[in-house]
């Protein structure tokens, strides 16, 4: 859940500040990174927490220490089943929250770790899951220095949960602020979406469809690099569209920017087995999780030497500029078709479901 | 993708559309019904009002079971599911469809057993994997899907399974087509047929909507250059001045229907005298129950079932948008009260009620100063 304020609230943390969350009780959806969990965060949390005026939310918080300006972000992972093709709730916690700060404009430099364990739960797949996050932090870089466990009864907790936090120094020549984007920039896409999330759909085994997929989840920071190495003065947003999806993140950005975000459907990367999948059971590729891609708006000169780095680096080929920035739709996202049809794509609302009849 | 791609082809969709353009010309509004949910989701899609005339008005139909489902119905599907030990299966298309005490997304929050399966025979999977329970299955939809309820009925007969029921809420096409053309404020000129329901029934059913009501219908696929496809077949029977049933989606439909599928159902089902529909009211002999000899998968017969009728708010117009007379955007609730998020009526639940399609893909590309600035 992004809970993070972008920029160091002005405002000290308020226990009366007036809040405008009138839910009357917390549902899936408020989790499920769409329209309810916006609304829960910007109802409630931000009010409260962020200050009277916190600024668009962001992937992680600029926080400044005696003149030095950090990052810091936190995530927690409730996924299940917790090992999938492609990836396993260690490596999540780990890549999530290096994603979340590398889309921030900064690199993971310490994580700490906090686990709660369902009691029953074998050692073998708790071990296995700690040597994942052990993998995943020497890949990325990134020390583990602390950490906390806590154990709940049997059958109150789905086996393991793991929330990561961490701090990132920022990396030098990249700025990212929703309010700078502006009308003819360009909409980047570092590659194929819906992996992560249909993954999951289809490794639960509710549904008796099989395909040859893996989740994407990856540490997006070498791309980012990438990217800011040839296009950084361009890049004025980064986002990792997780739970919610592309569709949601750039809802939130046309929101935030006030500015209307046209993608081209035929330019935007969607495996195959991903699109039948979702052909089949009634979603919006847009609107599925991606764990290890990211979005980015850059201005339209960058545009072409932005693509050319991302698609010669590893794991970039299938990058791809998938859209731009117009006046119009103003706060809203719009997809259109090379036969000339366009729709509406709103945030996710509630928890995608897949539709039979 | 084989199967889909070929019907999105760019230039065979200009093709079509330019085809249109031509048969509706510009001295004639011509205002078609498309029957089927599946159709009017497809149109916001694929943004295929964009492409289209304006003197061609496609009207959304009655075909979305999950919005056509009175609320009592649910209220009483989850007073069932209220009793101790029972576990409520149903498609993730009900999940959301609010009851007068919540969705059953909402009771799920609040503890009751809620589970969304993918298919009937999934809920009686559920049911052996769960003996200690009862599951019971609340199933919606159209002759589509009740050939699946019936299969899996008769095999939980076979299997002697005793903790499995079924809510039955499933209705049949026919009769609300009918009550559409009887409704006096109603003036059609052809109707886009239904297509997954047609691969049940077959296009025979729809003859005396030609016969009778000169009214020409063209059954069609969900794809893009189906539609168009259909729009051009209706166009050219309306300029001859015929009125006959002709099928588009030969790929998938059988003229006949299915046949196994029918069997299924006949020994499963009877119409019931009648049933509730919402917006449009009590319809004769328009939905199915489970007959006698499957009394003890009837969930209606095996629990006390409250028997709950609930008025829709009166604000909500709901009856009016199904049956084509309002724009989802006419209703005084449509945005305000009545949302994707927080539905008041049920067209705005399912993505194939017109109300949320509209909402979700159409409603803020309307207000938009200038439609050129952006295509």
């Amino acid at each position: 859940m992004r809970l993070e304020a972008s920029t160091a609230p002005a405002a000290v943390v308020s226990d009366s500040a007036p809040t405008r969350f009138r839910d009357p009780q917390i549902e899936m959806a408020h989790g499920a990174g769409g329209k309810a969990s916006r609304k829960l965060v910007e109802g409630l949390f931000a009010p409260l927490l962020f200050g009277a005026a916190p600024g668009p939310l962001g992937d992680a918080a600029h926080v400044d220490l005696n003149g030095t300006t950090v990052a810091i972000t936190t995530d927690s992972f409730v996924v299940k089943p917790l090992s999938f093709p492609g990836g396993s709730i260690g490596e999540l916690a780990v890549n999530g929250t290096v994603n979340d700060l590398a889309v921030s404009g900064a690199k993971a430099e310490a994580l700490v770790v906090s686990y709660v364990l369902e009691a029953g739960l074998p050692t073998p797949i708790l071990e296995a899951e700690v040597r994942a996050m052990a993998k995943a932090a020497r890949d990325a870089g990134v020390r583990i220095p602390a950490g906390d466990t806590k154990v709940v009864e049997h059958g109150k907790a789905d086996q393991m949960y793991i929330t990561t936090t961490g701090i990132g120094r920022l990396l030098r020549g990249v700025n990212v602020d929703p309010r700078s984007v502006r009308v003819g920039d360009r909409i980047l896409l570092s590659g194929p979406i819906g992996d992560h999330g249909i993954t999951i759909l289809l490794a639960r085994g509710e549904l008796d469809l099989e395909a040859d997929l893996r989740s994407d989840t990856r540490s997006v920071l070498p791309l980012v690099e990438t990217l800011i190495h040839a296009a950084g003065p361009g890049i004025r947003w980064m986002r990792d569209p997780t739970r919610g999806g592309a569709a949601t993140s750039l809802n939130e950005l046309a929101r935030d920017c006030g500015l209307g975000m046209v993608l081209f459907e035929d330019q935007i990367p969607v495996r195959d087995t991903v699109r039948g999948a979702c052909e089949l059971l009634g979603l919006d590729p847009l609107h599925i999780a991606n764990e290890g891609q990211f979005l980015a708006v850059v201005s339209p000169e960058y545009a072409d030497v932005a693509i050319n780095a991302l698609c010669l680096a590893p794991g970039g080929s299938e990058a791809q500029v998938i859209g731009e920035v117009r006046e119009q739709p103003a706060g809203a996202v719009l997809v259109t078709t090379l036969y000339g049809g366009s729709r509406i794509v709103d945030m996710l609302v509630g928890d995608p479901l897949p539709r039979i009849c | 993708m084989r199967f889909v791609d070929e019907f999105r082809e760019p230039e065979l969709i200009s093709k079509t559309a330019e085809e249109i353009r031509r048969l509706a010309g510009t001295q004639r509004h011509y205002r078609m019904m498309e029957v089927c949910g599946g159709h009017t989701h497809a149109i916001y899609r694929f943004g295929l009002k964009d492409i289209l005339p304006e003197n061609i008005e496609l009207i959304h139909g009655p075909g979305c079971p999950v919005c056509v489902l009175p609320m009592g119905r649910i209220d009483d599907g989850l007073a069932i599911a209220q009793q101790p030990d029972v576990i409520f299966a149903a498609f993730g298309d009900m999940m959301r469809v609010p009851g007068t005490q919540g969705s059953p997304l909402e009771h799920k929050a609040r503890g009751m057993d809620v589970r969304i399966v993918y298919s009937p025979s999934d809920a009686l999977k559920l049911a052996r994997l769960n003996p200690e329970k009862h599951v019971m299955f609340f199933a919606i939809g159209f002759e589509t899907t009740a050939p699946s309820t019936a299969l899996t009925m008769m095999r939980a007969k076979a299997e002697g399974i005793r903790n499995f029921s079924v809510f039955c809420n499933h209705v049949t096409i026919i009769p609300a087509i009918r009550a559409i053309l009887d409704s006096p404020d109603m003036r059609l000129d052809a109707f886009i047929g239904p297509g997954h329901v047609s691969t049940v029934i077959g296009c025979r059913p729809y003859e005396w909507i030609a016969q009778n009501e000169s009214k020409p219908i063209v059954v069609s696929g969900f794809e893009p250059l189906d539609m168009l496809q259909s729009i051009v077949m209706l166009l050219r029977q309306l300029r001859a001045g015929e009125a006959k049933v002709e099928n588009q989606y030969k790929r998938v439909v059988p003229w006949e229907g299915n046949r196994a599928a029918l069997k299924a159902m006949a020994e499963v089902f009877q119409l019931r005298p009648y049933f509730e529909w919402r917006g449009l009211g009590f319809i004769s002999q328009s939905a199915l129950r489970i007959n006698d000899k499957y009394a003890e998968f009837d969930a209606e017969q095996r629990f006390e079932v409250p028997g709950i009728r609930v008025t829709d708010p009166k604000a909500a117009q709901c009856g009016e948008v199904l049956k084509g007379v309002l724009k989802p955007h006419q209703c005084k609730l449509f945005g305000r009260e009545c949302t994707p998020e927080h539905p008041v009526g049920a067209l705005m639940v399912s993505s194939e009620g017109s109300c949320a399609a509209y909402h979700n893909y159409e409603h803020r590309k309307a207000a938009m100063v200038s439609l050129g600035s952006i295509a």
